[in-house]
């Protein structure tokens, strides 16, 4: 049950996926049916009063979920309800409607299972780097010693590679290292969950890249589940298993979910040689260029309990509609 | 290249004193006999009939009298003629209890406000209207109440240096970034702990600048409320002087009063660079 990941990677191989339609597929309902449900999102909303008494609806009834260990990577247009979505499955923001399930517990509020990378790196400017973290740490372990507190707070600043820049304050580093900061704050607390809303967005394509490759390794060496949010279709490529695209708000919906068919041993540097590559990027912008504006009035029967699932390889492709049946038990379970 | 700078601002600085110094001693010197008088009646009448020496006291005066007043600050001899370091130190020590009381209950209130929206639009009206009350139309009601005259001067003190504080610590803790609230949020940090740890510290800046702003307030205050209560302080000695017509006393007093306002400013400048932290 728990050891859900390298199955689900093992079907989403190419070379199962090509061995015929219906035995791919059988396995592949099987390999759902195993998969808990590490992240239940369930027909949550979100509605903002509007400008005449009524109200905006950013998206209504949106279902996603995700295994343990996956990397979700959510893309769409600016404004459509990414943070939003975000911010609900921190807990910093109530969904109107709907619920969030976690681990098999409806999440209320904000937890240190949950750890948050923010977007503008949200340091605390009058703490150093060792008192961000430190702060953290104690956070979650309230009785630890000053001593253990900083060795632990050490070590994940280490691990982002700070080593040296311990007692600086953020105003006298650059924004990689701001940003590594607070990974390792995100780290530090050994969260189950990792949320990043665009946490690379404001970087060199350089230190992107760096970081990109530590966030990679990070989550890979320590089985991290993480959602994030980016405008970077070659990010999303790189880093998720699982490409959530939305369409344009206002009342965006999850219009597909892409399953990476790259092998998870991919590299950065080499990611464009891949077979599979162009077909995978070239389906990503198509959607955000065209199809994200049109979908909804194209698709007026889009179910969002079963968004399509789609595969994209050598050739056109593949849409497979998410089995019903096998939804609804792991619903069960997660309840 | 900001040494030089620094070393030639100090240069204009002393010309420009020297220049103002030097234009009152010509202004007020005297300018030789201008009536020929018997000495009885010359002496009688002062140097200011006799030597054309005009009523204002040259910077010569009022230097050889500040160094009396500095070689004796604490010598008292009765209610009329006490040191001028008694003086300042009762003006000090009545800014320091007004203003303390004013931190005890600005800081927290303050806090209270810029938390909850409920609290701050249930004060507001309040605030509006007492804020620009001056703190001196507060003085006959603070007497009848309070009996006292040193009391109803901490009273005044309290009362003028409690908006800036209040207003500042409210404006400083609601304009916290949202994302630092929300860093403590997803660490589960208590509302209390989330208070010291990082309201506090986002606000400090604020909070001090209004700490700052009532500070001179209350130094200007003190001395219009001891002027009116009288007794003791630095404003009771400007009025006292002023009826003993001794002006050389009143400019004294006056230089002090801008010296020991400066102090108090720079105190408090030191405490705000202090929490102050470069983003
Ligand atoms: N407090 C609010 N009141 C009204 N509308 C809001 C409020 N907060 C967000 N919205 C609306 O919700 C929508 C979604 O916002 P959100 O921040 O989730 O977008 P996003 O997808 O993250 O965009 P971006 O890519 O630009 O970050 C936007 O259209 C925005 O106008
Ligand atoms: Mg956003």
């Amino acid at each position: 049950m728990r050891d859900g990941l390298p199955e689900n990677h093992c079907f989403t191989s190419p070379r199962l996926r090509g061995a015929g339609g219906a035995r791919g597929r059988a396995s592949f309902v099987g390999a759902i049916a195993m998969i808990e449900k590490f992240i239940s999102i369930e027909a949550i909303a979100k509605r903002y009063p509007g400008a005449n008494g009524g109200e905006i609806a950013v998206f209504e009834n949106l279902w996603l979920s995700m295994a343990r260990g996956e990397f979700g990577c959510v893309i769409g247009h600016s404004g459509c309800g990414k943070t939003t979505v975000l911010n609900i499955l921190a807990g910093l923001d109530q969904p109107s409607e709907g619920a969030v399930i976690v681990d098999g517990q409806a999440i209320e509020g904000t937890s240190l299972d949950r750890a948050v990378i923010f977007q503008s790196h949200a340091l605390l400017p009058w703490r150093t780097v060792l008192g961000n973290v430190a702060y953290a740490v104690t956070s979650k372990w309230r009785d630890w010693d000053r001593a253990k507190v900083k060795a632990h707070a050490q070590t994940f600043i280490d691990l982002v590679g700070l080593t040296g820049a311990e007692h600086k304050r953020p105003s006298e580093l650059s924004g990689g290292m701001k940003q590594r900061v607070g990974i390792a704050r995100a780290l530090s607390i050994t969260p189950k969950i990792m949320l990043m809303d665009e946490p690379f967005s404001a970087l060199d394509a350089l230190t992107r890249g760096t970081l990109q490759d530590e966030v990679r390794r990070i989550c890979l060496e320590t089985g991290q589940t993480a959602f994030m949010i980016t405008h970077d279709v070659d990010e999303a490529i790189y880093l998720a298993d699982k490409i959530f695209l939305m369409t344009n708000g206002p009342g965006a919906v999850l219009a597909e979910i892409v399953e990476n068919p790259l092998p998870k041993d991919r590299g950065r540097i080499d990611l464009h040689r891949h077979p599979y590559y162009y077909a995978l990027r070239n389906h990503i912008v198509d959607f955000l260029v065209s199809r994200s504006k049109t979908f909804t009035a194209e698709n007026p029967g889009h179910d969002p309990r079963n968004v399509l699932v789609a595969r994209p390889g050598l050739g056109e492709p593949t849409i497979v509609p998410l089995p019903k049946a096998v939804d609804n038990s792991a619903q069960a379970i997660a309840r | 290249m900001t040494s030089s700078l620094r070393f030639r601002a100090a240069i204009v600085s002393i010309a420009l004193f020297l220049a103002f110094v030097g234009t009152w001693h010509i202004a007020t010197r005297g300018t030789g006999a201008v009536a020929s008088m018997s000495p009885e009646y010359a002496k009688l009448m002062g140097l200011t009939a006799t030597q054309g020496k005009s009523a204002m006291p040259g910077p010569l005066d009022v230097g050889s009298k500040l160094w009396e007043h500095l070689k004796r600050p604490f010598y008292d001899n009765g209610p009329n003629d006490k040191g001028l370091g008694i003086q300042l130190g009762h003006s000090i020590a009545r800014v320091g209890l007004g203003y303390f009381l004013a931190v005890i209950v600005a800081i927290p209130l303050g806090f209270l406000i810029g938390m909850s929206p409920l609290i701050n639009k249930a004060l507001d009206p309040f605030i509006q209207i007492l804020k620009p009350i001056s703190p001196l139309a507060w003085m006959p009601l603070a007497l009848y109440t309070i009996k006292d005259s040193g009391l109803s001067a901490i009273f005044v003190i309290f009362i003028c240096s409690v908006w800036p504080m209040l207003l500042n610590t409210a404006f400083g803790v609601a304009a916290v970034r949202k994302e630092w609230i929300n860093v403590a949020r997803t660490l589960e940090v208590g509302t209390v702990r989330r208070a010291f740890t990082v309201i506090l510290p986002a606000a400090a800046p604020t909070i001090l600048t209004g700490m700052r702003i009532s500070i001179g307030i209350a130094w200007l205050v003190i001395v219009a409320a001891e002027m009116l209560v009288g007794g003791t302080g630095i404003g009771y000695f400007v009025w006292n002087e002023w009826n003993n017509l001794s002006i050389t006393n009143v400019i004294i007093a006056i230089l002090l009063i801008g010296v020991v306002g400066m102090l108090l400013d720079q105190i408090l400048a030191r405490f705000a660079r202090m929490v102050t932290f470069p983003e």
